[in-house]
């Protein structure tokens, strides 16, 4: 039993780095979890189960993180970033950050400078937890497809 | 005073994977490989440099009790456990090096930073690795 799940958190972190790796691009729960070779709604289960939240919620807190780095330490304009991160619309980045920041992107890069720290501390350290009222769904990542969990 | 960090740990899920992948793979050395009964403690460490010895560690009995071993396996498996980081002076040429030995599980290319440029990978059980090649500090940053 135990050797099962070890083999399985293996294969959940690889697709939890893949996403850490590949957040810049347009992500879906399919591709993921094929990372894992498991089907989407076993993935999108065992993943909250080992992480604690879901895939998309993973992703969603990476792409806030790393827009979070490019508003302290860049130039870039807001809609820049939020492409550059992987976000598909200004509108969903925006909300997507006001929900999990608790500020406006425009209002987080008024307040914060750059920081001098290495950049795999800031991947792991400055990551912001998501409020609990915060959506899970997205149609382009589509968790929302995936059959419900029994 | 402390003089030196002497020796580190890392768990792993098998000392004989675990030693061939940070030898043969990573190109560290093997140091200390000592057997007193069932128990077998084996230490790697970087070439030539007579510093930190990494400690395999790997969970079970005599350590670890055999539930707290589940645990500790699984937790290693989603990388929750360890983490190093080494220093390279040419972390290009050994991403290329890695790759050509059969590392696949690269977490990070190597990607330049205002101290350096770094890459990270993951040890065949979850470990984290990360290699860094200092450079100088730039004093800002701006696009």
């Amino acid at each position: 039993m135990s050797r099962d799940v070890e083999d399985l958190n293996r294969r959940l972190l690889r697709a939890r780095d893949a996403m850490d790796r590949a957040y810049a691009e347009p992500l879906n729960v399919r591709a993921v979890a094929s990372v894992a070779h498991i089907s989407e709604a076993h993935f999108i289960r065992s993943f909250r189960a080992a992480f604690g939240e879901t895939p998309h919620r993973y992703l969603q807190r990476r792409r806030v993180e790393r827009s979070m780095f490019l508003l302290r330490e860049t130039d870039r304009s807001i809609t820049d970033i939020c492409f550059d991160v992987g976000f598909m619309s200004l509108g969903t980045f925006s909300r997507t950050f006001r929900e999990i920041v608790g500020e406006t992107p425009s209002d987080y890069r008024a307040a914060n400078g750059p920081v001098m720290a290495p950049n795999c501390i800031w991947m792991a350290a400055t990551r912001p937890r998501a409020a609990s009222s915060v959506a899970t769904r997205s149609s382009s990542f589509g968790e929302a497809d995936a059959p419900a969990a029994p | 005073m402390i003089t030196k960090l002497n020796v580190a740990t890392i768990f792993v899920l098998d000392k004989d994977e675990a030693l061939d992948f940070y030898v043969n793979k990573l190109g560290l050395e093997k140091g200390q490989d000592v057997k007193q009964g069932s128990y077998r403690w084996v230490t790697v460490r970087v070439p030539g440099n007579n510093g930190t010895e990494i400690s395999l560690e790997q969970p079970g009995s005599p350590l670890h009790d055999d539930a707290t071993a589940a645990q500790l396996r699984e937790l290693i498996a989603k990388g929750a456990m360890s983490s190093v980081v080494f220093s390279t002076d040419d972390v290009r040429g050994l991403y290329e090096t890695l790759q050509a030995r059969g590392v696949t599980d690269f977490t990070q290319e190597p990607i330049e930073h205002f101290y350096g440029t770094d890459m990270g990978l993951r040890d065949p059980f979850g470990n984290a690795i990360r290699i860094l090649q200092q450079g100088k500090v730039a004093q800002k940053v701006t696009a």
